[in-house]
């Protein structure tokens, strides 16, 4: 490792919101060509550095030297003057402007000393940034017609264009597939090799293992290990954030398969997906794999009525079913927790209660008047059985953290005691101990004789998880395999659409 | 200091808990204090505020107005708008004029009021949510379409021969004293309230105004409930057009003239959020009281109708900033305090 002097050097970091010690005492270091995992769950005070380093929050106490100088940054122009960058989790662009004004947004290059913007010069250095980086995008294109991925490399190369010497990666591969994650960790070691200083914070271990030099891990607010990867172990490092050890990842339960509950036939749309056809039995956990964009997540909304226009059938039990509404496809016992937890998932304004009780709220109010009291009693329930942490059922959802907020979703869902039940990325974006839990509970709905269909881009997951593993590739199922089958290696050449699957 | 706060937690309570002050803190309390010192400067300002007759009376300068704010408040919680609410009174006043020329009796012109209310309406609904057109723009047109065929139809001339049956509605009063129009207002009030608050129907209509990507997730018609809340709106356009013809007893083209900005000023400042998902009916019924018994104060004083709007308008900003300015004062006494320690 070629690490470089100190670029960042903070010193005892605190701060207080209202009931929460958010950060107590944290120290970091960050050399010029280093990149720096930050872990840590949910609520473990990542966020919260991120925000003061970019200037979003004051810390109530500590320093922050940048190569040495020390810096105060009371807004976040501050932090971008003095060289920190973050590409954010939802990464903040503007969709109806260019690639090359999105790049330069904020600091437009003039022509001459006068007002007027240099159009030329923005495409032209854009252009010159985007090829250092290797990629293939126009800069004259909306940034609306881009992947989420090609997103998150227009954040990068914002960072560039400012000449930023920190970069702050925040899950930059929370929704990339695969292959998208292999180009940007080239990007990142490129970055690293340029002698930027890098954090990269990431749920995913793989990632960690595989691009960062040093670690750092956060709980509850402090700092409890730090070092260097290469002496750390996965279980160390779990152990670390969690502050006990996991024992086993992923708990698949071995239940036995019984009939046939859902069976679809030759579903096609217009532009999503084609000829999707296959079937789903009692007890049965069944993965579907696939890069983004592949149309996994828009099979599973029009098998539950979110998306009509698309030709094809579907039965239940043997029976021929039509499905035209999200509230048809619930009253013949199917359950969709939603890919986008915080748009189509919760409605996080309102309280857990409100969301918990939403999809079978007609059950629950005699005569169509709504009574507390039996809603408390679900909600209670539910909350129960998942665990959900909280202060009062009466809270906002958005209060919540990640983790809890998907529970409140998959217990909105549970409530109505569906049949079957769809899982689109139920564990994405969440911290690790809800992962374990929502996995856990997916052993317990298919011992209750429920069927499973689990969404998802993480390969590890699906491979734990599934009984059978249905691979989508351009909208197409281009393989099947059973879990015995079931290789990385094999998927993701299936998936990549390297072969035509078997 | 508890180190392993995950695993040690209490039991999560059904409710927050709350200090009775904080109901304080709500909007309806901030309305309900401006409505008192309104009626302490009136009925000190003018002997003539504090007397019963005249206090009943000065209901129908808004009965009709509010009975509107109701379903509007509907709208703009589900997160739409209906710009087209006046020019939907004089639709259905218009008709209501033609009919009367043509002889129809008094149950005859209330069911055409009604029903032209309710047709326009379901038009607006249709635009919106049968087509997904902006709801904001499908009503600026009609807004303009239904008073330009009003006007078309009765050009520079007025209808005024109803016939006398029909003056009880907006001139009756129950009890010799209260307004018919103020009573049906108040048990409008009521039904509204609990369906907004105590029904299915509310809670969903919540839901779709704070998410409606997630409630048609969720399995709620979305479209339907925006469908049906554009008819209802329409529907008491419609009554408000019988209400107002009856107590004026006349129909011209510039009939409720403006009176789709009073609404909605009547709706926001009653704590409903223009951006949806957030409002009360009690707000809004406070927030009628409160412009009702301003515009009256300021009849008896012969303050000009200008000013009237000036001050209505200072109002409704003030009142949207009351909050926001206090938590922008908290924030930095909370933030100061913190920097002292």
């Amino acid at each position: 490792m070629v690490a470089g002097p100190v670029l960042l050097n903070v010193r005892g970091l605190s701060k207080q919101f209202p009931g929460v010690k958010a950060l107590d005492d944290v120290s970091l270091r960050v050399r010029a060509g280093e990149v720096m995992a930050l872990v840590g769950e949910n609520g473990a005070g990542k966020s919260t550095i991120v925000k003061i380093l970019t200037g979003i929050y004051k810390p109530d106490a500590g320093t922050i030297e940048i190569a040495g100088t020390p810096m105060q940054f009371s807004r976040p122009t501050d932090a971008w003057a003095a060289g920190i960058s973050a590409i954010h989790q939802e990464t903040s662009v503007f969709e109806d402007l260019t690639v090359g004004e999105n790049i330069f947004m904020g600091h437009q290059p003039t022509r001459g000393r006068g007002p007027l913007v240099d159009w030329k010069g923005i495409h032209r250095r854009s252009a010159e940034i985007l090829d250092r980086m290797d990629v293939a995008i126009s800069t004259r294109s909306l940034v609306r017609e881009l992947s989420v991925a090609e997103r998150h490399i227009l954040g990068v190369a914002k960072a560039l264009a400012h000449d930023a010497q920190i970069v702050i990666m925040d899950e930059p591969s929370a929704s990339l597939s695969r292959k998208e994650i292999d180009h940007l960790m080239v990007i990142v070691r490129q970055l690293r090799d340029e002698g930027k200083g890098i954090i990269f914070i990431s749920h995913k271990f793989v990632e960690i293992f595989e691009i960062a030099d040093r670690y750092a891990v956060l709980r509850d607010g402090q700092l409890v290990g730090e070092g260097n990867v290469a002496d750390v172990t996965q279980d160390e490092l779990v152990k670390l954030m969690v502050g006990r050890s996991v024992e086993e990842v992923f708990p698949k339960v071995d239940v036995p398969i019984g009939d046939v509950v859902l069976e679809v036939s030759h579903f096609t749309h217009d532009t999503e997906f084609e000829d999707i056809s296959f079937t789903l039995r009692k007890g049965e956990i069944l993965g579907f794999y696939g890069l983004v964009g592949s149309g996994r997540s828009e099979v599973m909304q029009s098998i539950f009525g979110v998306t009509r226009s698309r030709s094809g059938t579907l039965s239940m039990h043997g029976r021929p079913i039509k499905i035209s509404s999200p509230s048809e496809a619930m009253k013949h016992g199917l359950a969709l927790v939603p890919e986008d937890r915080q748009q189509q998932g919760a409605i996080l304004p309102l309280s857990i209660r409100q969301n918990m009780t939403l999809a079978l709220i007609d059950q629950l109010s005699p005569r169509g008047f709504l009574s507390r009291r039996r809603e408390l009693g679900v909600t209670r329930d539910m909350g129960a059985r998942l665990s959900i942490k909280a202060a009062h059922w009466d809270q906002q959802v958005d209060e919540l953290s990640g983790g809890n907020q998907q529970k409140v979703v998959i217990g909105k869902w549970l409530a109505t005691r569906p049949e079957v039940m769809i899982l689109d990325e139920p564990t994405k974006g969440i911290d690790i101990g809800s992962k374990a839990a929502v996995h856990e509970f997916m052993g317990e709905l298919v011992a209750q004789g429920l069927a499973v269909i689990l969404v998802s881009s993480e390969l590890e997951e699906v491979r734990g998880m599934a009984d059978r593993i249905i691979v989508m590739h351009e909208g197409r199922i281009c393989g099947e395999f059973s879990r015995d089958e079931a290789t990385a290696e094999a998927i993701v050449t299936v998936a990549s659409g390297a072969q035509a699957g078997p | 200091m508890s180190t392993n706060a995950s695993e040690g937690r209490a039991a999560v309570r059904d409710r927050a808990a709350e200090s009775p002050w904080s109901l304080l803190r709500r909007w309806e309390a901030i309305l309900l204090v401006f409505l008192g010192i309104v009626f302490v400067i009136n009925s000190n300002a003018t002997p003539y505020f504090l007397n019963i007759y005249n206090l009943a009376d000065s209901t129908f300068n808004f009965s009709e107005k509010a009975i509107i704010a109701l379903p509007m408040a509907l709208v703009i919680i589900a997160r739409d708008i209906d710009i087209s609410v006046a020019s939907i009174i004089a639709l259905s006043s218009m008709l209501m004029g033609l009919a009367a020329e043509a002889g129809l009796g008094v149950p005859g012109l209330v069911v055409v009021g009604l029903a032209t209310g309710a047709t326009a309406g379901a038009f607006n609904g249709f635009l919106i949510a049968g087509l997904g057109l902006p709801a904001i723009v499908v009503t600026i047109g009609t807004f303009t379409l239904f008073r330009g065929i009003a006007f078309v139809a009765l050009g520079d001339g007025a209808v005024t021969q109803y016939p006398a049956g029909l003056a009880y509605f907006g001139q009756g009063y129950i009890g010799g004293l209260i307004p018919f129009e103020f009573v049906l207002f108040l048990v409008l009030a009521v039904i509204f309230g609990v369906v907004l608050h105590m029904t299915v129907i509310g809670r969903r209509i919540y839901a779709i105004g704070n998410n409606p990507v997630a409630a048609r997730f969720t399995g709620i018609r979305v479209d339907r409930y925006r469908f049906v809340l554009f008819c209802l709106t329409g529907l008491m356009s419609g009554l408000a057009a019988v209400l107002l013809t009856s107590r004026i007893g006349s129909t011209r083209p510039n009939i409720a003239l403006g009176w789709e900005l009073e609404i909605i000023t009547m709706v926001v400042l009653g704590g409903v959020s223009i951006l949806g998902g957030i409002g009360t009916i009690l707000g809004v019924v406070i927030a009628v009281l409160l412009v009702g018994m301003v515009t009256f104060g300021f009849g008896l004083l012969n303050v000009p109708g200008i000013i009237m709007t000036v001050f209505i308008g200072s109002l409704l900003i003030v009142t949207i900033s009351i909050p926001v300015v206090i938590q922008a004062v908290r924030v930095r006494a909370a933030a100061r305090a913190s920097s002292r320690r």
